[in-house]
Parts: structure tokens; sequence; C-alpha cells
């Protein structure tokens, strides 16, 4: 954790960020602290930092923060919002990300809480700052505020007839706010900048090949390294013998307990010199394979079940009484459904570049939590936090699947080795096998519901896989949800949405399965279960759009599913055709979206798009196949991603909410696609699939 | 032995059965090109040998010793971006754009072959391309816009 008594001095502060004005967002009103007196607080805590802002002497405006960018678009959609509120063009902010030494503490990049929380940070500490602007200019020019505003990146004084530029008000100045939470910003409604479709900031950097991400990296004297692996999880080394390796020219090998590296001048001779090593595994037999998972989730409860819950629902007891419930309805319900585990497969592997001088290490990776990376740099090494700096250039994604530092920890080993700097780029196998997955899970649903659409009972148990997503947005007065963690094989964590992707499965599934007992229309069961508003807001233009109550042709399937999940409303209709070989093709999605006051309106299309096209692959296809503590499918020939062919005809409809906050949304688009989909499948058929993936050989079993 | 990048002789010394993407990465630092897969699965690593696609990750440096090859870097001429790339830029197709390169080099061959192509043969020949953002929609629009110009 953050030491506390590290503190950002007033000194430190402007060293670090130049003269001119730097306010500071603070979680806690420090003036309190300050007796007070004064604007500008003597020290800050680090750990109550948020954000800050600054206007340089020459008037530029830098933002930092320790958000960081994996894809999400939010360079550009932070960028939007802190230019709203100083009156600036998009161009001339510009954001410090994700580097440890410059920006404040920051938990991580995941949670879709970059737009709700760092936004707003972002958004008051822009405000104070055109506030203090407009103050420094009403001293300048002798008179009150009243009347003066900020235009264009200057202050106007109509009643004389003048501006003064930002750069002007702030050279020569070395001024610290600190503002709390009760500043008022610029509504949505008045939005010219924010709430604009703005193109991604740095895109010619892209579309050129000259971004570098972090495999592209290269220093001075910089060396290439491998890590070798083991046969299979849980394998011990009983033997090795290096010395082949170490005649190759210019290589070193590290040998520390289990771990093996090498480091070489090239990267054809590092792979050379891996391949020369000769090691004998000791490998655990008897390990829990696919066929087997299932069972043995159940079987193993209590496990840490890591990864899988963050951020939603919260483990729930019994409310009401669960089984009298049950005796109530007219029908009752019960199904379990699974869910297999499945890999982010981020397009750049994890890769680090390390580099140790006097004694200060510093890692360059891609990681979605940049301190807490430098926290297992320095519980590795036994360094203090402030002789570790972790940057994080733009990533080559993450889906939630790059919260560790395996590389940045593996390269800093090898650079402190070799004494020279290291890169580390793990291979498409090493990704799939040694990072970790998306949690598999067995969720039992058992549900009572009465001819009027009432539901009488419901519970539903998570084994393993989180709780995100556990608990049902459908009015249920006796009601048990709960999430039993279980022991895992696999090494489970974070991934788009967590667990909400096989909750939300599970539960509309059985909606749609509730809704068929009693012979009543989908749309109309779900609206009339509901209390929330933006949902049935959302279900209703989805379904509107699609034509849900139009004719569908004979073979075809229609199927609709909604959530609440991340602050994001999302409802989602799809049809299938289905042929004679059962063979599904997957016509159409249309899926609807609010998420409060819309930010960048194609960045977030382009969100939503791809979330629909991600979750495809985990509701059609994607699985991880593996036994005996081997993942049998490690190479992207094996494990099938969604591809252009993969694609329908996709309607994304976004419901823009200027009165509520804005929302994340990178996540909640990815939980509707495959309950969406199934109740299609359901529709067209009469099959009701429980499996995620459904058809991993494109037809219904 | 020489390499014909982007229009510029390059002397490289490695082994004749080293893949061509890592020389271009780590020899040339045209960098542009990506690691995805390693097996030829993913398109990040796609160029131009001779003005067709080729994945340069399987593709060894020694069988294109001579030849024309055309990474992401060699597309902008005299500081103008390919139409191909306008297009991109244009229609603001990428999230983290890890797959950008690959795209753009597989759809400037497509474009090259058949200057207007239907949705279908988009979608045929850019299959072998992924994009785990998901931008596919986008990056198929962006193709039709550059067919355009």
């Amino acid at each position: 954790m953050d030491n506390p008594t590290f503190t950002v001095s007033r000194r430190k502060f402007l060293k670090l960020t130049g003269g001119g004005l730097v306010v500071a967002f603070v979680f806690k009103d420090f003036l309190v602290f300050a007796g007070g007196a004064s604007h500008e607080s003597p020290t800050l805590p680090a750990s109550e930092v948020g954000a800050w802002i600054q206007i340089g002497e020459d008037g530029k405006v830098s933002v930092f923060t320790g958000k960081v960018e994996f894809g999400q678009n939010i360079r550009t959609s932070l960028s939007q919002i802190v230019a709203e509120e100083l009156k600036l063009p998009v161009s001339s902010i510009t954001m410090i990300m994700g580097d440890t030494d410059l920006v404040p503490y920051d938990a991580g990049t995941f949670g879709s809480r970059t737009t709700p929380q760092m936004g707003t940070q972002l958004r008051k500490a822009a405000a104070t700052a055109r506030g203090v602007l407009i103050e420094m200019a009403a001293k300048k020019w002798d008179t009150t505020t009243d009347g003066l505003y900020a235009e264009n990146g200057m202050i106007v004084n109509k009643a004389i007839n003048q501006k003064m530029a930002y750069g002007s008000l702030t050279k020569g100045q070395q001024i610290l706010r600190t503002i709390a939470d009760d500043v008022p910003v610029i509504a949505a409604k008045d939005w010219k900048v924010a709430g604009k479709t703005v193109r991604k900031v740095d895109g010619a950097l892209y579309i050129t090949g000259r971004h570098k991400y972090v495999s592209d990296m290269h220093v001075p004297g910089m060396q290439y390294a491998k890590v070798l692996r083991a046969p299979s999880y849980n394998a011990k080394l009983v033997s090795v013998d290096d010395s082949k390796a170490k005649a190759v020219a210019g290589v070193t090998v590290l040998r520390d307990g289990d771990f093996i590296g090498v480091v070489a001048p090239d990267a054809e001779s590092a792979t050379k010199a891996l391949q020369l090593i000769d090691a004998n595994w000791q490998e655990e037999t008897g390990q829990p394979s696919t066929a087997n998972i299932f069972d043995y989730l159940v079987k193993n409860v209590g496990g840490d079940g890591g990864g899988g819950g963050e951020g939603g629902g919260g483990r729930r007891g019994e409310q009401g009484d669960v089984k009298a419930g049950m005796a109530q309805g007219n029908f009752r319900h019960a199904q379990t459904y699974h869910v297999n585990y499945i890999a982010h497969v981020p397009l750049e592997p994890r890769a680090a570049l390390a580099e140790w001088t006097d004694g200060n290490l510093t890692v360059w990776t891609g990681t979605q939590r940049p301190f807490g990376v430098q926290e297992e740099l320095v519980n590795t090494f036994k360094l203090n936090k402030e002789k570790v700096r972790v940057i994080v250039p733009d990533t080559g994604s993450g889906y939630g699947g790059k919260h560790s530092g395996e590389a940045a920890i593996e390269a800093a080993r090898l650079a402190k080795a070799v004494n020279r700097p290291v890169k580390l780029v793990w291979t498409r196998e090493e990704e799939f096998t040694w990072a970790y997955f998306r949690p598999a899970g067995v969720i039992e649903v058992a549900a009572s519901v009465k001819n009027d659409g009432t539901i009488s009972s419901w519970k539903f148990i998570n084994y393993n896989s989180g709780n995100a997503g556990l608990n049902t947005q459908y009015r249920a007065v006796n009601k048990q949800e709960t999430h039993i963690p279980c022991k895992t094989p696999l090494r489970q964590g974070s991934y788009r949405a967590l667990a909400a992707t096989g909750n939300v499965f599970a539960r509309e599934s059985h909606m749609a399965d509730l809704a068929r007992l009693i012979k009543m229309d989908q749309l109309e069961f779900r609206l009339k279960n509901l209390d929330d508003d933006r949902f049935k807001a959302v279900l209703q233009a989805a379904a509107k759009a699609f034509g849900w109550d139009g004719p569908k042709m004979p073979g075809h399937g229609y199927g609709i599913a909604g959530a609440f999940e991340k602050g994001g409303h999302i409802a989602t209709c799809a049809e299938v055709m289905i042929n004679s070989d059962k063979e599904v093709q997957l016509l159409r999605v249309t899926q609807a979206f609010e998420c409060g006051a819309i930010v960048n309106p194609h960045h977030l299309e382009n969100q939503i798009m791809g979330a629909i096209v991600q979750g495809l692959g985990g509701a059609l296809f994607e699985k991880i196949d593996f036994a005996n503590g081997k993942i049998l499918n490690s190479r992207l020939s094996a494990y099938r991603v969604p591809r252009f062919s993969d694609v329908p005809k996709i309607e994304v409809l976004l419901l823009n909410r200027k009165d509520l906050p804005s929302a994340g949304a990178g996540e909640a688009g990815i939980v509707g696609i495959a309950p969406a989909v199934r109740n299609a499948i359901l529709d067209a058929t009469g099959t009701a699939l429980t499996t995620l993936p459904m058809i991993p050989n494109g037809t219904v079993v | 032995m020489v390499l014909n990048v982007n229009g510029v002789k390059h002397e490289v010394s490695a082994d004749p059965d080293v893949a061509l993407l890592n020389v271009l990465r780590n020899q040339l630092d045209l960098t542009g090109s990506k690691y995805g897969c390693g097996e030829g699965a993913c398109g990040a690593c796609t160029v131009l040998i001779n003005g067709n696609p080729a994945r340069s990750c399987i593709t060894p440096v020694g069988s294109v010793a001579g030849k024309e090859i055309t990474t992401i870097e060699g597309l902008e001429k005299s500081g103008k971006l390919h139409a191909v790339q306008e297009a991109f830029l244009t229609t603001d197709v990428f999230q983290c754009s890890y797959c950008a390169s690959g795209m753009i080099l597989a759809a400037v061959a497509l474009l090259n072959a058949n200057p207007s192509p239907s949705e279908d043969a988009i979608v045929k020949a850019m299959n072998g391309n992924v994009c785990r953002c998901g931008t596919y929609p986008f990056i198929v629009t962006a193709i039709k816009l550059a067919s355009k110009s």
C-alpha cells in the first residue's frame, strides 16, 4: 500500500510540473487540515491526490493521471473533459498517464471507473483552474471577476475589450491549489467539446506504425531475454544443464531456484540459447482437465477464487423465504449453467523493458496497474518505492488480462543479472499459458414463476466464476444469490466485465425459460419484473429498432437479453438462422446502451461494437482446453477468436442521458450478446443451451 | 544479404532462416510490423513482398533478399499518407491499434488487386487479420472509403 508518511510537498509538486498553475484534486478537503487559512496546502499526502492539472508558463495544459490507455480511447475522452472546462481545443491538452514518477497514485484502470471517477476528478480540477485564472486576470486588471470569462485559452474582459492568455497569467507563477468535491462544473447539456465525436488524439501515430509499444522499444545497450518455462503447471525443476546455452556468444544464463532466464545481445541468440538448455522437470500428474473441471469446482469449494468478483454484486444471503416462494409459483424451473475458462488474448503479449541505474529501477511495461506493478517490484527486489519507476506507454490492449507484472519482474531480474537494459516479450504461447484466465464457473439457478409473470422465488449460486453481476435486477421478493469461491486449477483473474459475462448469461437464459413456461412474451416478461426505468428504456429501444414484434422467417429465432452492469444499461437483441444440419448462423444484433451523458459518441459506439464482437467469441466458441497442467490450445491457430467473417450485421443504439453523470462503457457492452444469441437459438429450435461457449463446432447439439 | 525495404537497400547479417519480422524490428528498427502469434495466424506482422501480402513472422528473411518489401513505414510518400491510411484515420477505426499496421497493409494489397471490392470480398481478404478489440465493422467502412478515393 501507499506509504502514508510519503507526502508531496508543494516544492516537489512544482518541481515535478515546472512553474505555472497547478490544480490538484484531493479526496479530502485539505483546507481543513491547513487550518482554513489558505488555499495553498503546505503538503499533500500522496495517497489523497487523485489527479492534477498544470497550466504551464507557456499556456500549455498538462494533465497527470495514473490511468492508462489500452484502447479505450480515454486519452481522448479525458482530454475532451479537461478541454471543455478550460475552454480550450483538445489539441492544447497533453495527457501524462501511467508513469509512477510523474502521476498521482491510482489503483488501476479497470472496473469501468475511468470516466465516472477520473473524469469527474479532472473535470473539477479543470473547472477550478478556470476559476483561478479568472481570479488572476481580475487581479491584473484590478477589477472583480464579474463579467470575466474563459474562451479559447484566454480570459476575456468584455467591458474593456481585452483578453489575457492563460500563459501570460501563469508565467512566473508557482501556484498550487487543491480542490475538493464541491466545485461547480459545466452541465452536459452545455458541453461544446465533451459530448462530441473527437478522433483518437494521436491516431496518426498508429496508422503510420510510429507509436512505440513496449514491445517496440529500444534503449542503448539493450539486450534480449527469454525465460525457460515449465512443461506443465506445478512442475518442479529436478536438474538442469545450461552449459551449451552459456557457450553461445554473448549469452548470460541466470538461474535462481526454478527461475531460469537467458539474456543475449540479439533476439536470435537468446532464442537459440533457451533451446539449448537441457532441463529435467518432475511433473504433477492427476491435475484436473477440461473434461472434469465443473465437477472439480463444485467439489472443491473454499479456494481463494481470486479475480472474478471485484466491482460488482457482492455476496448475499437470503431475502424473504426462498423455499416458501418456490411453492408459491405455478411453474418451477431449475438449471445448471457452465462457463469455461477463456483467454483475453491481447494482441500485444506481455512485454517489459527493465533498466537499473545506480540502484534505481525503471520498467516500461503494459500493465493496467502501474502502481500495483511498482509494488510487486518493490517487494521482489526489497527496494524503497522511490527507487522503482513503472512507465506504461499506450498498450496493445488488456481487457482485464494485464493487471499483473510477470514480465516486468522477469525483465528486471535479468537486467540486474547482466547489468544492462533488458527487454522481454512473451510469446503467444507464454501469454496463453502463464498469464491468467477468465474463471470457469458453475451456476445453479432455480426459480419459480406465477402465471401472471410474477417471480415468486429466485435462487442463484455461482461456483468460482465470481460475484460481478450476481444480483438480479428483476423483482423477486424471495431470493438468494451467492458466490462460492472454489479451488481453481488454472490461474484466474479479471476479465472484461468479470464474472458478469457468465452470471448475466445464466440469469437471462433462465428468464427466457421462465417466460416460455408461462407463455409470455420475452420482452413483456422482463418489463413486468423491472423497476429500473433506465433498464426498461434500453430494452424497449433495442426491441423497437430490432423489430421484436415483427414477422420472422421459418428457421429463424429472435432472442433478447439485458443487464445493468458497471454503470451501464444494456439490452441486446439477436436473430439467428438454423439450417437442417443444425448449423447456427448469427444474422444480426441490435444493442442499446445507456451510460449517462455521452462523452465521445464515436468512441462509445466503437467500444460497444467491439464488446459485442469480443463477446461473440466467449459466447460461441472460445474455450481453453487443458489437461494435466498443460494448455492444449495455446496458439492462435488452435484457439479461435472472432474474425471478420464471424461478425453479423450490428446496430448500436446509444441513448444519451445528458441529465445523468457519465459512467464507464468499456465492459458492460459485452454481457448481452451471449444470452441474446442463446435465447434466439432457443426460439428457433426449442433447445436451451446452458454452456459457454455454446456452439464450439458451429452446430446446436 | 541485402534487403530492399521501402525503397531503401539495407545490408543485414542474419541467418536466412530467421523470420523477416525479427530482422525488420530488431535490426532495422522498423517496429510498425508487430508480433502477434508467430505462426501467421493473426496478420499483425503483415508486410508486402513485391506487392503481395505476406506474414513476415513466418517468412524466412533469406527468401526475400532482393525483393521489394513494403512495411507500414513505407506507405507514406513525401509526407502524404497513403489513401488507405487516410481512410483509416478519417474513419477513426481503432482502439488499441496494435493490429493497425497489418490491417492497413492487408487492405492496401486487397485494393491493389481489386480497387472496388464488395463487402464479401473485403471480409474474405481480411479474414486472416485479427483485431481483438473487435473493430471489424469500422475497418470494413474504412476500406470501402479508401476504395472510393
